[in-house]
C-alpha cells in the first residue's frame, strides 16, 4: 500500500449475507485523480463493495481509509463522497435544479448561492436551461447527467458510480463513455465505478479491479488485464478468448491439437512455471487462416461465418470440443478445410 | 446477557430500526393482540354453553352459509360485469362504469336502510309490484338468509368488479392473441388462458367478500328476521349479560375468519402467476344492432338498480317524518329534516361526535401507520415481519370481534394487567376506529413507499442530508399519495362506522350510525335518511378529494 495517503484504501473488507460471502476480503486502492473500475459478473460482489465504500453497507471485517483516516464506521452523510446510483435516484418530486442543489442545501448553503452553483454544474454537463424541468421530462441520457451534476456539485472527495451506463441504449452508450471519462477527468476527483461491461471499463478506467465471487482476481491497467491475464477466469472475462491446453517449454508453449504439435511463442507474462501444464490464451487478432500446407499450421474445418463489416469472422473447429473465432478478409466457404496459425506471442495461464 | 449480545451483533442501522419499531409493536400488542387474548381467556368455561346452545350452532352454520353464498353471488355479478366493461364498447358503457362503483359509497347501515325503503314489506318496489300485478299480499318478504345475501351481493360485488377489472386492464393482450393464433376457441381461451391468469384477482376479491360477509352485522341485524348469525349473537349475549358466551362466540367468529383467510391464501398460492404485462387489450365495439340495443337496455336497467338505493335515501330524507304510511312514495316533503340536524342539539351531537372521533382516530392512524410503513418498507430488522403481520391483523378480525376484544381489555384500571378503563368513556370509540383502520392506512402508505425508488433515501443521505431532512424532503413527499388516500379512506369508514360502535358506544359519544338506528326505531325515516344522505355526501366528497389529490401529484 504505497503512497495512498491521499486516496481511498480498501483494506481486506468482507461482508456476508445470510451465510453467503458476498465480499471475501477485498483490497484495492484509488489514488488521487485516478479512475478505477470494479468489474465483474452479477453476484461478484462489486456493488456490495461500492456500497461499503459509500457507507450504505457495513463491512463485517476490514477497513476503509480515506486520506489516511479510518472511515469504516462513518455514516454515508459524513463521508463527503458523491454517488451516482444505477437508476440515478433522482428525486421525482423536485425540479432538475432542486435535485442538483440538494447536497448544497444539506450543507446549509444559502438559496441564491446554491442555485448559482447548481446551474453552473448543469451548464458543465450541457443541461443549462433545463433546470426548471421535472426530472421525468428528461431523457435517460439527460437524467444520467443530472445525477452526475448532483454528485459533482458538492465537490466530493471521491465519486462513486454504480453501473453509470447500464440504463442507456447501445448507441448512446458509445458516445457517453468518452464524455463520462472527460467529465470525470475534468472534475479532478478520483472516481470508483462499478460495471459488468468490460468495454465500459476499458474506455473509462485508468485501472481495473476484476472481481469474481467476492474475491479480487486481478488488478491492473486495461492493457495489463487484456495482455497479461494471471488466471483462466481473467482471460475468459476480459475480451474474447479461447483457451487451449499447453505445456510451457521455456519461452514457448508446446500445443497439441488433433495430434499435431507446434511450439507457440509466449508473451512475457506467462504465469506458469517452466514445464508445467496450462493453457494458452488465443484471441482472434493473434491467429490467422492459412490456405494451403505450411509447417506451422493446424488443420481445421470452417463451421461458421459471420460478416462483420471490414472482415469476416470465421468459426473454426480445432478438435472435438475446441472452436475458435478467426478474422479474415478472404471469403472461405463453410465446410472447407483450412489451416490456422498463431501470429504473435500469446499469454499463458495456469 | 443474551439479549445484550444479540443486540451487539446487529448493525447500527438494524439496531436503530428495531428500537424505533419497539413502541409500535408495543401499541399493536396492547391494542390488537392482547384484546384477542383477553377474549379467548374470557371464553374458557363457557364452551359447553356454546356447544349446547342450538341457536349458537345455527348461527355458526348461517354465518358460513351466508359468507360462501355472498362470495358466489358477488363473483357471478362482478366477473361478467368486469369483462363486459373492460372488453366491449356499447352505448351506455361510460354511465354503467361510473354507476358500478356506487354501492361502495353506501356506509353499511345506510345500504341496509335503503333496501328496506325499496324492497321491504312497505318498500316502494314491493308496493309497485303488488299494485302492477294486482296481488292481495306483498309479493315477497325482505328477511332471512336470502335477503342478507341479496344486499351482500349488491354491496360486495364491487370488490370483485374492481379487482378483476384491474387484472384485465393489466392483462397482456398478446396472451389472448397467442391462444387464438394457436387455434383455441373462445371458450377454451377463456377457461384455459384468461381466467387462470386472473385467478389472483378473483381469489383476492373473493377473500375480501368472504371476510366482509362473515363479519357482516348490519344486514342480519336489521332484517335477519329470525335468522341468527354469529355477529348478532355476540351483541345479544352481551346485552343479556352473558359476556362469557359472547367471548366464545367472538372467538368462534375470529377463528372462522382466520381459517377463511388461510384457506384463500393457500388457494391463491397454488396459482401464483405473475401475469402483469403491458396491458393493451383494446375494447371491441359491439356491431350487431340487436346486441347493441339489448346491451344498452341492460346497462340502463343495471344503472337504475345501482342508483335506486341512493336516490331513495335522498328522496326519503325530504319526506316528512310520520306522514309516509301506505302510499307508494312519501306524500309530503320538507327540508325540515336537514334543518333539524344542524339546529337541534340532540340531533347535532352525533354528527359532531362522529366527526371529532374519526378525525382523532385518523390522525393517530396517520402518525402510527406512516412510521410503521416506513420501517417495513425501507428497513431490514428483526421484528419487521412481526410488525408487518400485526398491522394487517385487525383486517382479519370482524368488527364485532374487535369491539368485544376492546371491551375485554379496557374495562377497568389495572395497570399490572395492562388494563385501563376506557369502556364507558368517550375514548373507547376513537380507539376502536383507530384499531380497525390500521390495516387500511398502513397498506395505502406502504403501497406508495414501495413505488419509491429505494435508492432515494440513501441518495439524500449520501449528499449529506440528516435523517430528518431526508425523511422530510424525500420520503414523505413520496409517501404523500398513500397518506392522503389512506387518511381519507380511514376518515370515511370511521365516520360511518356502525359494527364496533353499537357494542361500545355510550349516550355521550353516540355516533351518526347509532342515531340513524334510533331514528329508524322511532319511525323517523326522514331524519334517519337525512343523516344517511349526509354520510353518502361525505363519502363522495372525500372520494373526490382523494382523486383530486392523486391527480395533482402526478
Amino acid at each position: 500500500m504505497s503512497g495512498a495517503d491521499d486516496g481511498l484504501v480498501v483494506d481486506n473488507i468482507a461482508r456476508s449475507f445470510n451465510g453467503q460471502q458476498a465480499v471475501d476480503h477485498v483490497s484495492f486502492e484509488v489514488r488521487p485523480g485516478e479512475l478505477v473500475a470494479l468489474v465483474g459478473a452479477s453476484g461478484s460482489g462489486k456493488t456490495t463493495t461500492l456500497r461499503i465504500v459509500a457507507g450504505y453497507e457495513q463491512a463485517d471485517d476490514g477497513r476503509v481509509l480515506f486520506s489516511g483516516q479510518d472511515i469504516t464506521r462513518l455514516g454515508p452523510s459524513k463521508r463527503g463522497f458523491g454517488m451516482v446510483f444505477q437508476h440515478y435516484a433522482l428525486f421525482p418530486h423536485m425540479s432538475v435544479i432542486d435535485n442538483v442543489a440538494f447536497g448544497l442545501e444539506a450543507r446549509g448553503v444559502g438559496r441564491a448561492e446554491r442555485r448559482r452553483r447548481a446551474s453552473s454544474a448543469l451548464d458543465r454537463v450541457g443541461l443549462g436551461g433545463k433546470g426548471e424541468r421535472m426530472v421525468q421530462q428528461l431523457s435517460g441520457g439527460e437524467q444520467q447527467r443530472v445525477a452526475l451534476a448532483r454528485a459533482g456539485v458538492i465537490e466530493p472527495r471521491l465519486l462513486l458510480l454504480d453501473e453509470p451506463l447500464s440504463n442507456l441504449d447501445p448507441t448512446l452508450r458509445q458516445s457517453t463513455r468518452d464524455e463520462l471519462r472527460t467529465t470525470l477527468k475534468e472534475s479532478k476527483a478520483p472516481a470508483l465505478f462499478v460495471t459488468h461491461d468490460q468495454d465500459d471499463a476499458f474506455a473509462i478506467a485508468d485501472r481495473i479491479v476484476l472481481l469474481s465471487r467476492g474475491r479480487v482476481l486481478q488488478t491492473g491497467s486495461p492493457e495489463d488485464l487484456y495482455d497479461r491475464p494471471v488466471t483462466r477466469d481473467v482471460a475468459m472475462f476480459i475480451g474474447h478468448a479461447t483457451m487451449i491446453p499447453a505445456r510451457r517449454n521455456g519461452e514457448v508453449a508446446s500445443v497439441t491439437i488433433a495430434d499435431v504439435t507446434h511450439a507457440v511463442s509466449l508473451s512475457s507474462s506467462a504465469n506458469v512455471r517452466d514445464g508445467a501444464e496450462g493453457a494458452i490464451v488465443l484471441r482472434p487478432e493473434a491467429v490467422e487462416i492459412a490456405r494451403g500446407e505450411s509447417g506451422d499450421t493446424w488443420p481445421v474445418s470452417v463451421v461458421g461465418r459471420r460478416f462483420a463489416g471490414a472482415q469476416f469472422v470465421y468459426r473454426v473447429r480445432l478438435d472435438d470440443d475446441l472452436v475458435l473465432d478467426v478474422a479474415s478478409r478472404d471469403r472461405i466457404e463453410v465446410g472447407q478445410a483450412v489451416g490456422v496459425r498463431v501470429t504473435r506471442p500469446v499469454p499463458m495461464v495456469p | 446477557m443474551t439479549v445484550a449480545r444479540w443486540f451487539d451483533q446487529r448493525s447500527r442501522a438494524e439496531r436503530m430500526a428495531t428500537l424505533a419499531a419497539l413502541p409500535l409493536l408495543l401499541v399493536l400488542i396492547w391494542t390488537v393482540v392482547y384484546p384477542n387474548v383477553a377474549v379467548i381467556a374470557g371464553s374458557f368455561g363457557h364452551w359447553r354453553e356454546f356447544a349446547e346452545s342450538p341457536s349458537d350452532v345455527e348461527a355458526l352454520k348461517n354465518s358460513i352459509i351466508i359468507a360462501v353464498a355472498s362470495v358466489v353471488a358477488s363473483l357471478a355479478i362482478g366477473v361478467p360485469l368486469a369483462f363486459l366493461l373492460t372488453r366491449f364498447d356499447f352505448p351506455g358503457r361510460t354511465l354503467l362504469r361510473a354507476a358500478a362503483l356506487l354501492p361502495a359509497a353506501l356506509p353499511p347501515l345506510v345500504g341496509v336502510i335503503s333496501f328496506l325503503f325499496l324492497y321491504g314489506d312497505t318498500g316502494v318496489i314491493t308496493r309497485l309490484t303488488q299494485i302492477v300485478l294486482g296481488l292481495q299480499e306483498v309479493p315477497w318478504h325482505l328477511n332471512g338468509i336470502g335477503a342478507i345475501i341479496f344486499i351482500h351481493a349488491y354491496t360486495m360485488y364491487v370488490y370483485v368488479y374492481l379487482f378483476v377489472s384491474a387484472g384485465l386492464e393489466r392483462y397482456e393482450a398478446s396472451l389472448d392473441e397467442a391462444a387464438v393464433g394457436l387455434g383455441a376457441s373462445t371458450f377454451r381461451r377463456l377457461t384455459r388462458v384468461t381466467l387462470p391468469l386472473l385467478t389472483p384477482a378473483i381469489a383476492g376479491s373473493a377473500l375480501l367478500v368472504f371476510m366482509s360477509a362473515l363479519g357482516s352485522f348490519s344486514a342480519p341485524y336489521v332484517f335477519g328476521g329470525g335468522i341468527r348469525v354469529l355477529s348478532t349473537q355476540i351483541l345479544n349475549s352481551k346485552l343479556n349479560d352473558a359476556i362469557g358466551l359472547a367471548y366464545v362466540e367472538t372467538t368462534v367468529l375470529a377463528i372462522s375468519a382466520v381459517a377463511g383467510l388461510m384457506l384463500f391464501r393457500w388457494l391463491e398460492g397454488k396459482r401464483a402467476y405473475v401475469a402483469a404485462g403491458k396491458g393493451g387489450a383494446s375494447r371491441r365495439p359491439v356491431h350487431s344492432r340487436w346486441a347493441r340495443v339489448a346491451l344498452a337496455c341492460a346497462a340502463g336497467l343495471i344503472v337504475l338498480v345501482l342508483v335506486l338505493p341512493h336516490l331513495m335515501i335522498v328522496l326519503v330524507s325530504f319526506a316528512k317524518d310520520g306522514a309516509w304510511t301506505t302510499q307508494v312514495l312519501p306524500p309530503v316533503y320538507t327540508t325540515h329534516n336537514y334543518a333539524g340536524l344542524f339546529t337541534e342539539n340532540q340531533l347535532w351531537t352525533p354528527i359532531r361526535n362522529s366527526i371529532v372521533m374519526s378525525v382523532l382516530a385518523t390522525a393517530a392512524n396517520v402518525v402510527f401507520c406512516v412510521a410503521g410503513a416506513y420501517l417495513i418498507v425501507t428497513r431490514k430488522f428483526s421484528g419487521r415481519r412481526l410488525l408487518e403481520v400485526l398491522v394487517a391483523l385487525p383486517w382479519a378480525i370482524p368488527g364485532t370481534a374487535v369491539a368485544l376484544g376492546l371491551l375485554a381489555t379496557f374495562n377497568k384500571n389495572d395497570i399490572a394487567m395492562g388494563k385501563i378503563l376506557l369502556v364507558g368513556t368517550f375514548w373507547i370509540l376513537p380507539l376502536a376506529y383507530f384499531v380497525r383502520d390500521i390495516p387500511l392506512v398502513s397498506q395505502a402508505v406502504e403501497g406508495s413507499l414501495r413505488q419509491m425508488d429505494p435508492s432515494l433515501e440513501p441518495a439524500a443521505r449520501g449528499l449529506g442530508a440528516s435523517w430528518w431532512m431526508a425523511v422530510r424532503r424525500v420520503v414523505l413527499p413520496a409517501a404523500r399519495p398513500g397518506i392522503v388516500a389512506g387518511a381519507l379512506l380511514a376518515c370515511v369508514t370511521a365516520v360511518g362506522e356502525f359494527v364496533a360502535s353499537i357494542v361500545l358506544y355510550t349516550h355521550g359519544n353516540r355516533p351518526i350510525s347509532i342515531e340513524i338506528l334510533a331514528q329508524l326505531r322511532s319511525y323517523a325515516f326522514g331524519t334517519a335518511s337525512a343523516y344517511s344522505t349526509l354520510l353518502i355526501g361525505l363519502v363522495l366528497i372525500m372520494a373526490l378529494a382523494a382523486r383530486i389529490a392523486e391527480s395533482r401529484m402526478q
